[in-house]
């Protein structure tokens, strides 16, 4: 079964049910998609589909349809960081860090989607996305804060 | 002191304190050297000037031995050592070592003695660094309790000034000047006419000197790198998905596992068929583990649904079916004498006084809680007839070493344990279960690696959680003030059921994490009592972020709020006429001017509650606003303030431990409770485990006092005030006082 994944096609041997999570994480060696819940209920393994943030343990593999995947290792030019990546690091928000893959994804599809989201917008579409350390104040802070930096570009 | 309440404390100071300190174990013991575990496994021409800084040819090598679980600990470990070294942490590689007993925590069993964490009375400190021996003695190379600070801040200090020194003194040999001639920047030591000799380029010379143990640490003032703002190290890579936790770990020709053990721990495996399963895609092989089966193939998930497909007889869970035979057995135990494991408060005459009133009563209810972080438990783990490398993220690295010794017939230098990053843990990781499950697996697949994970609702479902207690308050109010505050706590003991699991040895005397968050606050009233009953061990259980603090907090200061309600009188003013803790009161004093505090009350349907819980020697003060929508209560804003001891080692991590600590207490409050049925936790994802989400979380403002006399951690001290700081603003709000958590079972959140 093929597969393009950050720009590069990969061939894979494994059943068409199997979740793109675990092709991308045990098949493919690309570990930024996170398993945390496998019931798409946490968002850790959220990655782009054709540009939408989808949970990849939810897609099985058989059902891209040759749609592109994009994971965090794919979000950025090579040499510069997208500018949520920029914010996240500038706002320190990642405790255990574990779930901001995708929480990262998910704040880089909604603003690409709106690129000047509410107060009301973010929590509408960051709320899928569990973080047990705590760190949405600082997610809220770096999503307005990348919200801004994306508009100067 | 009443009689029992001597005896308890003779019996702990015997039982526990003494025993460990010197007379079980003598002083040799205590006080033997410990050798240098770098030195072990050294190539020539490198240097392990002592247990924590390698110099190699390369560069500087720095030991974090503290497991970083997301509280920043492998930052502030590397930034104590660079801080004398004179090195940019950022150069330093950094390794968690191979476990070992020179990595002891001298300060973790400290939570252990009967002395408030705002006294430090002689007695109190001497008692506090007996525990230092047992510690030592032990191995207990630990991470946990909010010790990594306290324990590390002169040790790892000491590490980088005695390597500093030692370089000096193999560069003043070399050059024929003076070591108080020279001096030390960026990694380099540097002569008087300028000449500057890299750390590296030092390190054999370095290697044949006797250690310069005659140090002096430089005063804060002289700080560069502690206390200044900075990028935490692992935060970029947490950004960018590069970052590789345990789940992440990788071998050539690494195969994947899980597996499934007996609902009811510790409960056997009767019989299993596996035919069906054996058929399915990517399976290797299936295997019986101790209380359950295991599956080995080519991807996690191939596991996972195969693992699922196995049909397994269990055996019955050692321990009471159902939480309602549980809350039986915790309401009998409460008040009955027979069980009355401690009693370390007891001012005034609590029974003349309940006798001559009509007191104010109430009972109250806590559940069990899962840790759950986001990264399930994992161990990577490739066993050979000679050897066993583990690796995986876990706060018990000498433990983990220890239990696959055991399985395996190994000797101590047979077993390697690689600590990896984790994704989170709040406690989690305190327990190696998945890791002996993991080296069971290795062992029946010998010379191949696997990788096992547990699915999230087996992690779930197998945790050891949070005790579950039961409380009853009486009090007394006279003329506006509390008079009589008499608290009751039943609950398992925590400690004997862990040490249990990792040392197969039974704890002696009484189980302090019973009433750890209650007894212990800085209040002053007049009759004072607070009383810990043992109910028997149950469910197995652990310690959960904050430990006894996590309900005892709530127990405690709620109780105290409707005593205050009851006296009319003002949350805060009230509290702070009762502390006499200056600290305390500092942190109560700002959380009022943080918040603009003038009474309970914000309007209609509006209200805010203050709650103070002092845990790990940590005084925190929160105040939270809530308003009561027609579809629910609202969270709007939260206010923290800390006293963290006299020195912020690094403001940003300390905030961002502090709202994580509050936002977790919340999360559980509000939603959060494991209930069992045929020995099982009904909840076994996040489905049902909600936990909090941004919508849901409240503006916040944080403040770090500075005024304590001794420098704390902070990982934990944030979380006990949530619950009654929330309980207490819906009371504010709504009059409805919730005495059973989580809060969701009596009232809707929006």
């Amino acid at each position: 079964m093929k597969l393009t994944v950050n720009g590069e096609e990969y061939d894979v041997d494994v059943t068409p049910d199997m979740p793109l999570l675990w092709v991308l994480r045990d098949e493919l060696g690309i570990t930024g998609p996170k398993y945390g819940c496998g019931i798409a209920q946490c968002g850790s393994c959220t990655v782009h589909v054709d540009g939408s943030a989808v949970r990849s343990c939810q897609l099985a593999v058989g059902d891209l349809a040759g749609g592109a995947v994009t994971t965090i290792e794919g979000l950025s030019a090579p040499d510069a960081l997208h500018e949520v990546q920029q914010a996240w690091i500038d706002h320190q928000v990642a405790q255990c860090g574990y779930c901001q893959s995708g929480q990262i994804m998910q704040a880089a599809a909604l603003l690409d989607l709106n690129p000047s989201p509410t107060d009301n917008d973010i929590d509408a579409a960051m709320s899928g996305n569990l973080c047990r350390c705590g760190t949405y104040p600082r997610i809220r802070a770096a999503v307005k804060a990348a919200a801004v930096k994306l508009q100067e570009v | 002191m009443s009689r029992i309440g001597t005896i308890a404390r003779r019996t702990f100071l015997i039982g526990s304190v003494a025993v460990a300190g010197g007379v079980a174990f003598g002083t040799y013991l205590a006080k033997k050297p410990i050798p240098n575990p770098l030195l072990d496994d050294l190539s020539d021409g490198e240097a392990a000037i002592n247990p924590f800084v390698k110099i190699t040819a390369e560069g500087v090598e720095l030991i974090t031995p503290r497991a970083d679980k997301g509280q920043g600990s492998y930052s502030t470990q590397a930034d104590l050592i660079a801080e004398e070294l004179d090195i940019d942490p950022a150069s330093a590689l950094i390794s968690p070592g191979l476990p070992h007993q020179a990595y002891f925590n001298g300060v973790v069993l400290e939570e252990g003695v009967p002395f408030p964490g705002y006294d430090d009375s002689w007695m109190a400190e001497t008692a506090r660094s007996f525990m230092s021996v047992p510690a030592k003695i032990f191995e207990m190379q630990l991470t946990g309790g909010s010790s990594t600070v306290p324990d590390m801040f002169d040790k790892l200090r000491t590490a980088g000034a005695v390597a500093r020194e030692t370089l000096k003194q193999a560069a003043a040999q070399r050059s024929g000047h003076s070591r108080a001639d020279l001096t030390t920047e960026d990694g380099h030591v540097i002569l008087p006419d300028g000449t500057k000799i890299a750390y590296a380029d030092l390190a054999a010379e370095a290697a044949q000197i006797d250690p310069v143990t005659d140090v002096t640490l430089r005063p804060p003032e002289d700080w560069k790198i502690l206390g200044t703002p900075r990028i935490r190290r692992d935060i970029p890579a947490k950004s960018t998905g590069a970052e590789k936790y345990g789940i992440d770990f990788a071998l050539d020709g690494m195969l994947f596992a899980t597996v499934r053990a007996n609902p009811g721990i510790g409960g056997v495996l009767e019989s299993y068929d596996a035919s069906d399963a054996e058929t399915m895609p990517g399976v290797e092989k299936i295997v019986p583990i101790s209380h359950g089966i295991a599956v080995v193939a080519t991807n996690t998930w191939y596991a996972f649904q195969a693992a699922n497909a196995v049909n397994c007889v269990w055996g019955p869970g050692p321990y009471p079916e159902s939480s309602a035979q549980i809350w039986d057995e915790l309401d009998a135990a409460l008040e009955n004498p027979d069980r009355l494991d401690h009693r370390n408060r007891d001012d005034g005459d609590v029974e003349a006084a309940l006798n001559g009133a009509s007191p104010v009563e109430a009972a109250y209810r806590i559940p069990f809680l899962a840790h759950a972080p986001l990264e399930p438990m994992n161990a990577t783990v490739l066993v050979t007839d000679e050897l066993c490398e583990i690796w995986t993220g876990t706060q018990i690295p000498t433990f983990v070493r220890d239990h696959a010794m055991k399985i395996l017939g190994f000797e101590r230098d047979q077993v390697k344990v690689y600590g990896q990053p984790i994704g989170g843990s709040f406690g989690h990781r305190l327990e190696g279960t998945h890791v002996n499950q993991a080296v069971e697996i290795a062992q029946a697949v010998k010379g191949t690696p696997i990788k096992m994970t547990w699915s999230r609702e087996e992690d779930m479902t197998h945790d050891y959680p949070r005790p579950a207690a039961v409380a009853r308050g009486r009090g007394v109010v006279s003329e506006g003030q509390v008079e009589t505050y008499d608290l009751s706590v039943a609950q398992s003991g925590l400690t004997g059921s862990w040490m249990g699991r990792l040392t197969g040895m039974s704890i002696p005397g009484p189980d302090a994490t019973i009433t750890t968050g209650s007894w212990d606050q800085p209040f002053a009233i007049p009759n004072y009592r607070v009383s810990g009953y043992r109910a028997p061990e149950m469910v197995p259980i652990s310690s959960w972020r904050s430990v006894g603090a996590s309900g005892n907090g709530f127990l405690h200061d709620t109780f105290l709020d409707e005593l205050i309600a009851a006296a009319g009188a003002d949350p805060l003013e009230e509290r702070l006429r009762l502390c006499h803790h200056d600290p305390s009161r500092k942190v109560l004093e700002a959380v009022g001017a943080l918040s603009g505090w003038d009474g309970p009350s914000l309007g209609e349907n509006r209200g805010r509650g203050v709650a103070f819980v002092m845990s790990f020697g940590v005084p925190v003060a929160q105040v939270i606003e809530v308003t009561n929508t027609p579809a629910g209560v609202r969270l709007d804003k939260a206010f923290i303030v800390a006293d963290i001891g006299p020195h912020t080692l690094d403001l940003a991590n300390v905030e961002s431990q502090l709202f994580g600590g509050m936002i977790f207490g919340l999360a559980h409050a509000i939603n959060s409770e494991l209930v069992y049925e045929n020995h099982a936790p009904q909840q076994d994802n996040y489905h049902a485990y909600e936990g909090l989400r941004l919508y849901q979380t409240p503006e916040f403002e944080v403040q770090v006092l500075n005024n304590g006399t001794r420098i704390r951690g902070i990982g934990e001290p944030g979380l006990p005030p949530a619950a009654p700081a929330l309980g207490n603003a819906i009371f504010a709000a709504t009059g409805q006082r919730l005495r059973e958590m989580p809060f969701n079972k009596n009232i809707d959140f929006v």
